[in-house]
C-alpha cells in the first residue's frame, strides 16, 4: 500500500493519528498553567527569608533537573501510585485508588516543568528594578498588592522567551507519556504501526505534526513577543 | 522506632536491593557512558559542516542545513529514535544486501545514531553561535594580515569562539546523559534499562531513587567539571577585567607570551 492510502485511504490510519495529537496538545496545554504557576511559587519560595524553605527549593530544581525527564516521570508515576496504595490502605479504605495515566502525566510533567520554570521566574523577577517595588511600598501597598500590581505585569515580558523554549521542551517531552499507556501521537503513531508493519509512515507523519506544532508555537511565540515589547523599542 | 516509619525508610533505603542488584546499575551505567560519550563525540565532529553550511552564504546550503536542524530540534527524540529503530527494519531487505543490516538490527546501534543527528543539531547551534559571537573586525584584521581562511579559522575565530562555546556545548551534554535514557525504551540496557528490568523482577520503587542519585551525580560532575574548564581557560580574559581583579585572591596569575599580555 502507498503511504497515501495507509494515511488518507479508507482505512487511514490518519484518524487515529490525528485523535493522537489532540491528546499531545491537551497534555501540553494542561500541564503549562500548573507548570509556570508552581515554578512561579517555586521562585518566590527560593527568595524568601526562610533558610529551610530556600534549601528545600533548590533540592528540587536541582533534583528534578539533574535527572532524565523519563526517570523522572516514572518516579511520579510509581510513586504517587505507591502513595494513594499506601494512604487508602492507611484510612481503611477499601478498593484500589487508582491515577489515570493522563492525570498522572500531567502532574509528572508539571514537577519538571515547574523545576525547569523556576530558573526562568527568577531571572525575571530580578529584572523588575528594585525601584518599582520601592515606589509601590512607599505609596502603601501591602506585599501582596506589590506583587500583584506591580511586579507580576512586568514579569510576563521578561520571563516570555524562556518559558517560550520550556514550552518547546514540554512539548515533545509529552512523547515520553507515550510510554505510560496514554494514547498521545507517537503512542498512536506506534499502534498504526504494529497494525500495518509500516513504521516510516507513520513515524515520519507523526515527526511531521510535531514540527508543525513547535514551528506554530516558535511563531505564536515571537508575536506574543513583539507585543510584550511594544512599549520597549 | 514505630512501624511505619521503618516502612517509610525501607521504601527509601533498601540495602538488599543494592547488594543484590548493585551490580546491575553498574554495568548499566558503562553502557549510558558508552552511548553518552560516542554520540556527544560524533554529534560535536558532525556539527561542523552543519554549522559551516547554516552560515553559508549559498541560500540552498543554509536552507538545507536550517532544515536539518530544525527537524532534529522541532521533533521529539523518542520520535527520531523509533524512526531509526523501528522504520529502519523495513529496509530489511534493502539493509541486508548492502551489508549494514547488522548495525540497523541492533538497538546500540540505532540509539547512537539518532542521539547522534540529534545532538548534531543542537551543537551546530552552538558552534554558530559561537563562531558569530566573535567580532568581524578580528576576521577582517586577520585578512588584513593576509590570512589564509584556515588560518584564519585556526588561530583567530576558533580560540575566541570555543570558548564561548564550552558553557553551552556542557549543557549540549548534561542534555545528552539525560536523554540517553530514552534507550531503555529501545530495549537498551542502559542505566535506565536496568533500573526498569530491577523494578520489574523486584516491584521494589527504591530501585528507581538510585537511579536518579546516580544521573543526578552524573550530571551535577558534568556540570562543575565544564565550570572549572570554562573558569580555566577563560583566565586571561577575567585578568584583563578590572572588576574581578578586585576580588581576585592575592596571587594572580597573568597568562602572556613573551612579556605581552594577552
Amino acid at each position: 500500500m502507498s503511504w497515501y492510502a495507509l494515511l488518507f485511504g479508507p482505512d487511514g490510519w490518519i484518524g487515529l493519528l490525528l485523535k493522537g495529537a489532540v491528546v499531545t496538545v491537551a497534555l501540553s496545554v494542561t500541564t503549562a498553567p500548573f507548570g509556570f504557576g508552581a515554578g512561579l511559587a517555586l521562585a518566590l519560595m527560593k527568595m524568601s527569608r526562610n533558610r529551610l524553605l530556600r534549601a528545600a527549593c533548590d533540592v528540587y530544581t536541582t533534583f528534578f533537573r539533574g535527572i532524565p525527564d523519563l526517570l523522572a516521570l516514572f518516579i511520579i508515576y510509581f510513586g504517587l501510585q505507591a502513595l494513594l496504595d499506601r494512604t487508602s490502605k492507611l484510612l481503611g479504605l477499601e478498593g484500589h485508588l487508582e491515577l489515570s495515566a493522563f492525570s498522572a502525566g500531567v502532574i509528572a510533567l508539571s514537577v519538571v516543568v515547574a523545576a525547569y520554570s523556576s530558573e526562568v521566574w527568577i531571572a525575571s523577577l530580578a529584572a523588575v528594578p528594585a525601584g518599582q517595588r520601592e515606589a509601590a511600598q512607599s505609596l502603601g501597598l501591602d506585599r501582596a498588592q506589590v506583587f500583584r500590581l506591580v511586579i507580576l505585569p512586568q514579569l510576563g515580558r521578561v520571563a516570555l522567551p524562556g518559558l517560550g523554549n520550556i514550552w518547546m521542551i514540554l512539548q515533545k517531552d509529552t512523547a515520553l507519556i507515550s510510554t505510560l499507556a496514554v494514547t498521545d501521537l507517537l503512542r498512536a503513531a506506534s499502534e498504526a504501526s504494529r497494525a500495518t508493519t509500516r513504521p516510516l509512515v507513520f513515524y515520519t507523519a507523526a515527526g511531521a505534526l510535531y514540527l508543525c506544532f513547535t514551528l506554530v508555537s516558535g511563531v505564536v511565540q515571537g508575536a506574543l513577543e513583539r507585543r510584550a515589547n511594544r512599549g520597549y523599542a | 522506632m514505630p512501624a511505619w516509619s521503618q516502612d517509610v525508610l525501607r521504601f527509601v533505603i533498601n540495602t538488599e536491593l543494592l547488594a543484590q542488584y548493585g551490580w546491575r546499575l553498574l554495568t548499566g551505567l558503562q553502557m549510558t557512558a558508552a552511548v553518552v560519550g560516542l554520540s556527544f563525540c560524533l554529534g560535536f565532529v558532525l556539527a561542523w559542516p552543519v554549522a559551516l553550511a547554516r552560515m553559508s552564504r549559498r541560500f540552498a546550503v543554509s536552507r538545507l542545513a536550517a532544515s536539518y536542524i530544525a527537524v532534529f530540534r522541532g521533533t521529539p527524540l523518542l520520535c527520531q529514535l523509533y524512526l531509526i529503530y523501528y522504520g529502519g527494519g523495513e529496509f530489511r531487505p534493502f539493509f541486508t544486501e548492502v551489508g549494514v543490516w547488522w548495525f540497523f538490527r541492533d538497538a546500540y546501534y540505532c540509539c547512537i545514531l539518532s542521539f547522534t543527528l540529534n545532538t548534531a543539531a543542537y551543537q551546530a547551534e552552538i558552534l554558530r553561535g559561537a563562531i558569530q559571537s566573535v567580532p568581524k573586525g578580528q576576521v577582517e584584521a586577520a585578512r588584513a594580515l593576509g590570512l589564509s581562511w584556515l588560518a584564519i579559522m585556526r588561530h583567530v575565530v576558533m580560540p575566541q569562539a570555543l570558548l564561548v562555546a564550552i558553557r553551552p556545548l556542557g549543557n549540549e551534554l548534561i542534555s545528552v546523559i539525560k536523554a540517553s535514557a530514552l534507550a531503555a525504551i529501545v530495549t537498551l540496557l542502559d542505566l535506565m534499562g536496568q533500573t526498569r528490568f530491577v523494578f520489574a523482577r523486584t516491584f521494589d520503587f527504591s530501585i528507581y531513587l538510585y537511579c536518579a542519585l546516580i544521573y543526578l551525580a552524573l550530571t551535577e560532575m558534568t556540570r562543575r567539571v565544564v565550570e572549572a574548564i570554562e573558569m580555566r581557560l577563560s583566565r586571561h580574559v577575567r585578568a584583563g577585567a578590572p572588576s574581578i581583579t578586585v576580588v581576585a585572591p592575592k596571587r594572580r596569575y597573568r597568562v602572556g607570551l613573551g612579556g605581552v599580555r594577552l
